[in-house]
């Protein structure tokens, strides 16, 4: 019946997130900064001549100048441009990072959610599991069982990240279900993998892809905090992490060299974090 | 359903995470690649340390076998041996975990302490300058490692204006208030932003409500009406969500122990870490998650108690 009725509602539909979209002052400022801090990243050999592992032992700790727009570090290593690079290693890692779990918790969640029983109960006392462990405690102990690295990130990541995602879903899915175009297409016929991937899941992923603004930037502060404790990007490949583990030694004299990387790790999170309250805003306006 | 019926419930839902838990520590072991006793051991350990590691984790033993032999320990209360410290780890854990306590009961009273006032600012005039300056400390709340707000803070208030001990733990209760005051603090600011959020929405929502409405058109001030009507009905939800959040703020204790040289679990997980310790990490892991399952279980169970509405219906 409402194949016409979807025809003229859909675009009317979404000319409005059209219009709308650039008037959400939380998007547009999350969305901006994050442009910048990736070009920057991205463009870092044309922002900076300085390799960032390049030590000039002649000109230590400064403060900054005309050719060390940042300073140096106890190594003359130029701060601006570890900067860029260690936000390339970080970022990088992290955007990878967070497709994992947004797939693994998707499926595992969509599974759980459309096929209710056994399914469910097998994968919700699983999530049950791993959110016993402490984020951090978990993650940590992965990493160390595994080696540090990029992989082992991506593992422990994963391990410990699904459960949000299917949390999520299922949830989703389990109001989505009840509703009348999921019953047409059963009563249709369809096979169920046509039904979750064409239907419901189309439907369901917006909350998901949500919540991976706001888990892009533990996943930042996960790779953060184990490169600070040794355990991640390893020396001398600079990130931001080690970067603060490194100044955390001049705290007193050159508290710079501790607050410049905090504070771009700071600023990319508000930016995601903008990025995510403003998507929410547009996708649900109803709430 | 009777309240002792929802806690018997509850308790028998504990048994298959409590199972998982030991599993997922048990495998730990398994997951280092190669053979685990000389990864750990290193590359100088002798033929006879290693064999030692292999006969005490029974590993040449079957995979359900060696994880009987975990659980067979683990029930009379056996963790294994330190590597490092010759003691065992449970004695070690046990003797670090007060320190630990302490910083999450301190950490969760200073976040409500800071979370309650900044949510009443917030919603008390909905989308007003208030809110959207309450609203932006959140988002940049949520981006900070928490181990840097800590040195940040060691910098401003422990090596400049010297109010506070660097680090440490401190002895007797006001020892430990003043040391553990600024560790704790820099666990509250990274749990905060998601407790000002909750509490906010939930204040909002109880704004809404018809009985508000009602206490309104009876004439109560407005403050009375805050602090009587909304504030009470919000802080069950608040506390709800320092539960939920509770893997959140165990886990925050783990960096910040670390920064602030705090002699808790936490840092004696690290501090394994780096010297190969692998069974003070393996049960330090394990102490951790039950500490999640057993807040849960509480906060699930005082939920209960406090408010009448609870049934069990999952």
């Amino acid at each position: 019946m409402s194949a016409a009725a979807l025809v003229t509602v859909a675009p009317e539909h979404a000319q409005s997130r059209k219009a709308h979209w650039f008037r959400q002052p939380a998007l547009m400022s999350g969305l901006a900064i994050i442009a910048i801090i990736l070009f920057m990243v991205i463009a870092a050999p044309l922002l900076t001549s300085y390799n960032p592992n390049a030590q000039n032992l002649n000109a230590t700790l400064q403060g900054p100048s005309a050719q060390h727009l940042l300073g140096t570090d106890q190594l003359g290593r130029d701060t601006w441009s570890r900067l860029l690079y260690g936000g390339r290693a970080d970022l990088s890692i992290a955007l990878i990072a967070v497709v994992f779990p947004f797939v693994l918790g998707t499926i595992l969640g969509s599974l759980a959610g459309y096929f209710g029983g056994w399914a469910d109960l097998t994968i919700m006392r699983l999530v049950d599991i791993v959110v016993a462990f402490p984020f951090y405690v978990l993650i940590i102990a992965l990493v160390f069982v595994l080696g540090p690295g990029a992989r082992s990130i991506y593992i422990a990541i994963t391990v410990v990240g699904w459960v949000s995602y299917a949390r999520i879903i299922r949830g989703e899915i389990l109001i989505a279900k009840r509703q009348e175009y999921i019953l047409a297409a059963q009563s249709g016929g369809l096979s169920n993998t046509r039904i979750m991937g064409r239907h419901l899941l189309p439907n369901v992923v917006t909350q998901a892809i949500i919540y991976a603004m706001s888990d892009i930037v533990l996943d930042i502060l996960a790779i953060v905090t184990l490169s600070y404790l040794g355990l991640g990007i390893q020396p001398p490949t600079p990130d931001w992490g080690n970067m603060i583990a490194n100044g955390q030694n001049f705290l007193t004299t050159h508290w710079e060299l501790t607050t410049i990387p905090g504070l771009a790790v700071v600023i990319t999170g508000l930016g995601l974090s903008l990025i995510g309250d403003g998507l929410a805003d547009l996708l649900r306006p109803g709430q | 359903m009777g309240r002792m019926s929802f806690v018997f419930r509850r308790l028998l839902l504990l048994v298959p995470v409590a199972v998982g838990v030991t599993i997922i520590v048990f495998f730990m072991v398994h997951l280092i690649p190669g053979d685990p006793a000389r990864t750990i051991l290193g590359i100088h350990a002798t033929p006879h340390a290693i064999a030692i590691l292999h006969r005490e984790w029974g590993l040449n033993r079957p995979l359900l076998s060696q994880y009987w032999l975990f659980i067979d320990r683990l029930l009379h209360g056996d963790l294994g041996q330190s590597l490092i410290y010759g003691q065992s780890a449970a004695a070690l854990i046990l003797g670090r975990l007060p320190a630990t306590l302490w910083l999450i009961i301190y950490s969760a009273v200073l976040a409500v302490i800071i979370s309650v006032p900044l949510a009443m600012l917030a919603a008390s005039r909905r989308n007003g300058i208030r809110d959207h300056a309450v609203r932006v400390v959140p988002l940049l709340g949520l981006g900070m490692p928490a181990f840097w707000v800590g040195l940040l803070l060691q910098l401003e208030f422990a090596l400049t204006l010297h109010i506070f001990p660097v680090t440490g733990y401190g002895t007797g209760i006001g020892g430990h208030l003043r040391s553990m005051f600024l560790p704790s603090l820099t666990v509250a600011i990274a749990l905060s932003p998601i407790v000002i959020r909750s509490l906010r929405a939930s204040m909002l929502g109880v704004l809404g409500a018809d009985y508000i409405t009602t206490a309104r058109s009876k004439g109560i001030p407005g403050r009375r009406l805050f602090v009587r009507h909304v504030l009470r009905n919000a802080v069950i939800p608040a506390v709800t969500v320092l539960g939920i959040n509770i893997g959140f703020l165990i886990g925050g204790t783990l960096i910040v122990e670390n920064v602030f040289a705090i002699p808790g679990i936490g840092d004696l997980m690290i501090n394994s870490i780096f010297q190969r310790d692998f069974p003070v990490v393996q049960g330090v892991t394990l102490v951790f998650g039950v500490l999640v399952v057993l807040v849960n279980l509480l906060t699930d169970v005082a939920y209960a108690a406090l408010d009448p509405r609870v049934r069990f219906d999952r």
